[in-house]
């Protein structure tokens, strides 16, 4: 009875659903069709396998391996490590069973040619699993639960790599208004959503159903731009299929960026998340459908999260969508779409907001959404950058409302200040006002220089105050010391004195224990002076000594920094 | 390699300086037809001379002189110029009036993008101050042929025998008369009978400047539609001259012109569509946008009204280019995610 009361209300609120919209945002050609003609592929187990350790927000975890050592597939193989990093990090596996054969640096797919530590293996061909046992998650305590998928490896597969466990609160049952499952996919080329929402809707249905539960949302919006008709009918088929309550299915409209996190809860719901703030914060919480997949995975089937779809798309002879063992170079997945002669770069992610790999030999890691192959057909470089005309195309654009030129113009004068007055930080980095920039001026580039110079003022500042801190320490440090020193000569003076003279009362002895002869024993009076120089301390900040709820809210500082530094980061797209 | 976003729209500075000439079409082909083939003449001049200056300047400042001179900037400062002017003007006052733009306003000031006043209203206000005169010299129209026209241009200056072929633009004619009104017996004491019976007068406005007026304002259209202009700075324009004119004429009948005669008479659709839109002297955010297009209506109506000047848009939009900055700091809009405008705390 009551399954039925929700249903109808469910459809009820479908007919009244009202879609909100965002400001701004662009049509690229989005060159969707060609890697959606066929079905995911699974790609083939390379040689070698270069797993990362470090492939989320939060800090690297803490290999498990060493050389010759066997491993299985879907063995813990990096820990997520609370000694170093707190809680924000997140476990790594082994994609497939077979010797660790180094652990070492690696290239990192990052633009700069970063290194990081990696685990290589040497598959065995076998494919042979670990014990893998479901997750029941209804006998478990929020904790332990936050902790599994955890040392599963869950994170947020849209892009931005955040801990999946890290969005489940623990312990306070705080009841959310709306979870959202993104599965927008608003970037050109980048189809890898698009082809799981078409083949395993079940599947994600089934990952949204234990957020749907852990978070005790009050409703799930599952958002698809509307140039994905297949992935809505199956996904809708999915849910009709389970009966779900207060679970539906929406086409939003298709425009670059609607797959931002902020601008799906934007169109969805009408909040709009400030730059700083949570979503949760609004009773609003944003999942990628590969997220809700890979939880499914973890939580259903007992399978840490060890692989990925990966559109492989641009310049190519056959654009497709690969199931790819996370670790896998890329020049293994690229050879089985074959890049065309003339490719002359790879990229990371779509070409709004994707990164330039320094060579093919990267390992695919979880963050890999498309690997774009370009020429200087497809992508020619740009043109000469003009002067800037104002024309406030850019601003029209702008997504999240910004006056874009006018921070070029600080960014570029270098006035930093004024740039963050008109709101920099804000900026979510989506390319759309470079794209439609009539004088060719990469603007992004202003911002991501901008706003690294800003970060790299801060932490300087930060190190001096740190150096201050210290200075004023050792200042006062001395100080006690001194007011120590002359409290021990005080009281050595007093004791001859009251030998020599017998007097009972000097002001130092005030609540003292006074011996039996009437006069203060030399070690009561030492302790007096040393209990007085201890209340003149100061406790310095930032030391020692820190309550738990201190300790905490430091961390949640720390990775809130971190956050918003990778936010900015331009390796990091859009959705979570 | 370059940093994202890869995909860039297929679009240019000089693709926008090419459509906004191409905007221009519409009132110049009305304009060929109501007052002759003088105007092309004009074009050419101040064309040829600003790629000239430009080229000049450039060279000069060591800029990259293909690169800039094709960007069409200068040509479409020249045709403005040549368009706002008469046709009839000598040509070295048409190749001065340039060479301010291009070298002074546009230059001096730093080139594309850096001037803060609108290089052809520059131009047109240091001109009609130094030669009214000569800035007065529109024909008759319908009346002279090519040959003449051109021995006007390139002519010695003959006052007297200019007077048979000239006559007064629809906005002076009327200043003149409502001016004149009271000194003698038979002149015309109100708009209406100022405006009846005088030969520079159409249908709604002046002969054939209505037309011209309606082709710039076609043009208009287009470049909207082409997402070269917003819809802020032409509409606040016109609907504040239309509200003042109309206003005034409701309430005085006898000493203020209709607001279809302000509109369609003198430059404002020109104005509305290709002067105040200039983006880089105008206001730039959609709040600004709409205080500084009234700005330049409020004031236009007033020197137009009041002024020693028939038509007061090139007075006026240099006023309001000074308070641009003034206006886009007070005027940021609000970002996303935040309540209101200059919010530091959402």
């Amino acid at each position: 009875m009551e399954v039925s009361g929700r249903d109808h209300q469910t459809r009820h609120h479908t007919l009244t659903m009202r879609l909100f919209d965002f400001n701004g945002g662009v049509k690229p050609d989005y060159q969707k069709e060609a890697s959606t003609q066929t079905p995911i592929a699974v790609s083939p187990t390379p040689t070698f396998l270069v797993i990362p350790l470090h492939q989320s927000i939060g800090g690297t975890p803490r290999p498990l391996v060493s050389v010759d050592d066997r491993v299985l597939k879907g063995q813990r193989i990096g820990a997520a490590d609370a000694s170093i990093s707190g809680d924000l990090s997140s476990a790594v596996h082994a994609s497939t069973s077979g010797h660790v054969v180094a652990v070492e640096m690696r290239l990192m797919p990052h633009p700069s040619g970063l290194s990081a530590l990696c685990v290589v293996i040497a598959p065995d061909g076998r494919d042979e699993w670990i014990e893998r046992k479901p997750f029941d998650y209804r006998y478990h305590t929020r904790d332990e639960t936050r902790d599994y998928l955890r040392d599963a490896g869950v994170v947020g597969l849209g892009g931005a790599v955040f801990p999946t466990h890290l969005k489940i609160s623990s312990g306070k049952e705080d009841r959310l208004d709306t979870l959202i499952i993104n599965g927008a996919e608003c970037e050109p080329y980048i189809t890898c959503d698009d082809a799981l929402m078409k083949e395993r809707a079940d599947a994600i249905i089934q990952g949204v159903a234990i957020l749907h539960d852990l978070l005790a949302a009050g409703q799930v919006l599952i958002g698809i731009e509307d140039n994905k008709p297949e992935a809505i009918a199956a996904m809708q088929a999915a849910v009709r299929a389970r009966n779900p309550s207060d679970m539906e299915v929406i086409a939003v409209p298709t425009r670059y960026p609607a797959g931002g996190a902020k601008q799906l809860i934007r169109v969805l719901t009408g909040i709009e998340v400030p730059h700083g703030k949570r979503s949760t914060d609004y009773g609003v919480q944003c999942f990628n459908v590969g997220t809700a997949y890979a939880i499914h995975e973890a939580i259903n089937l007992g399978q840490p999260l060890i692989s990925r779809i990966v559109t492989v798309a641009g310049n190519v002879t056959t654009p497709r969508n690969y199931e790819v063992l996370v670790g896998t170079p890329m020049k293994t997945l690229l050879a089985q779409s074959q890049r065309l002669p003339d490719t002359d770069c790879l990229i990371m992610g779509g070409p709004m907001m994707g990164v330039a790999l320094p060579s093919d030999e990267v390992p695919v890691v979880k963050a890999t959404n498309c690997i774009l192959a370009g020429s200087k057909k497809l992508f020619p470089p740009p043109p000469p950058e003009m002067p800037c005309i104002r024309c406030g195309e850019c601003a029209t654009v702008c997504p999240a409302d910004l006056q874009p030129f006018e921070l070029y113009w600080f960014s570029r004068a270098k006035i930093f200040g004024k740039a963050q007055e008109y709101h920099l930080f804000d900026c979510i980095e989506c390319g759309c006002c470079s794209y439609v920039c009539p004088s060719h001026i990469p603007l992004v580039d202003y911002y991501r220089f901008a706003k690294s110079e800003i970060w790299a003022h801060e932490s300087e500042k930060e190190s001096a105050d740190k150096a201050r801190d210290h200075y004023e320490f050792r200042q006062l440090r001395e100080e006690r010391e001194t007011q120590e020193r002359s409290a021990r000569l005080a009281a050595k003076a007093a004791t001859s004195r009251t030998a020599a003279m017998a007097v009972p009362e000097t002001p130092a002895t005030e609540n003292i224990p006074v011996s039996a002869t009437g006069s203060a024993t030399p070690a009561a009076l030492i302790a007096a002076a040393l209990e007085r120089a201890r209340a003149q301390q100061v406790h310095p900040k930032n030391t020692t000594d820190l309550t738990p709820a201190q300790q905490a809210e430091i961390a949640a500082i720390e990775a809130r920094r971190t956050e918003i530094r990778t936010q900015a980061h331009p390796h990091l797209p859009l959705d979570d | 390699m370059s940093n994202s976003p890869y995909l860039l729209k297929a679009t240019s500075v000089q693709s926008v300086m090419l459509r906004v000439l191409l905007a221009l079409l519409p009132g110049l082909v009305a304009y060929i037809w109501f007052f002759g083939a003088a105007i092309v003449v004009q074009i050419v001049l101040a064309s040829l001379t600003a790629l000239a200056a430009e080229a000049l300047v450039l060279y000069l400042r060591g800029k990259p002189l293909a690169l800039f001179l094709t960007d069409g900037s200068a040509l479409v400062t020249a045709w403005l110029i040549a368009l706002s002017f008469p046709p009839l003007a000598p040509w070295w006052l048409v190749v001065l009036a340039t060479l301010t733009a291009i070298i002074v306003a546009k230059h001096l000031y730093g080139g594309l993008g850096q001037n803060p006043f609108n290089p052809a209203m520059v131009a047109f206000a240091l001109m009609i101050v130094a030669y009214p005169q000569l800035m007065s010299r529109w024909p008759v129209p319908g009346a002279v042929d090519f040959a003449t026209q051109w021995g006007i241009i390139f002519g010695p200056y003959a006052n007297h025998a200019l007077d048979a072929i000239t006559m007064a633009t629809p906005l002076d004619a009327l200043r003149t008369a409502l001016h004149s009104a009271g000194t003698l017996p038979s002149a015309p004491t109100t708009v209406v009978s100022a405006l009846a019976n005088n030969p520079a007068i159409g249908h709604l406005a002046g002969r054939g400047w209505e037309w011209i007026a309606a082709g710039y304002l076609v043009g208009g259209l287009w470049l909207m539609q082409q997402r070269i202009i917003t819809w802020h700075l032409p509409t606040a324009f016109l609907a504040t001259l239309f509200l003042l004119s109309g206003l005034a004429s409701v309430i005085n009948p006898a000493d203020f012109a209709g607001p279809l005669f302000h509109l369609f008479g003198g430059g404002a659709m020109l104005a509305a569509f290709f002067i105040v839109t200039d983006p880089v002297s105008a206001a730039t955010t959609p709040c600004g946008k709409l205080i500084f297009a009234a700005g330049v209506a409020l004031l236009t109506w007033i020197i137009r009204c009041f002024g020693a000047y028939p038509d007061g848009i090139a007075f006026a939009v240099l006023l309001m280019n000074i308070a641009v900055p003034l206006i886009d700091m007070a005027t940021q809009p609000r970002v996303f995610g935040y309540k209101k405008t200059g919010d530091d705390v959402p």
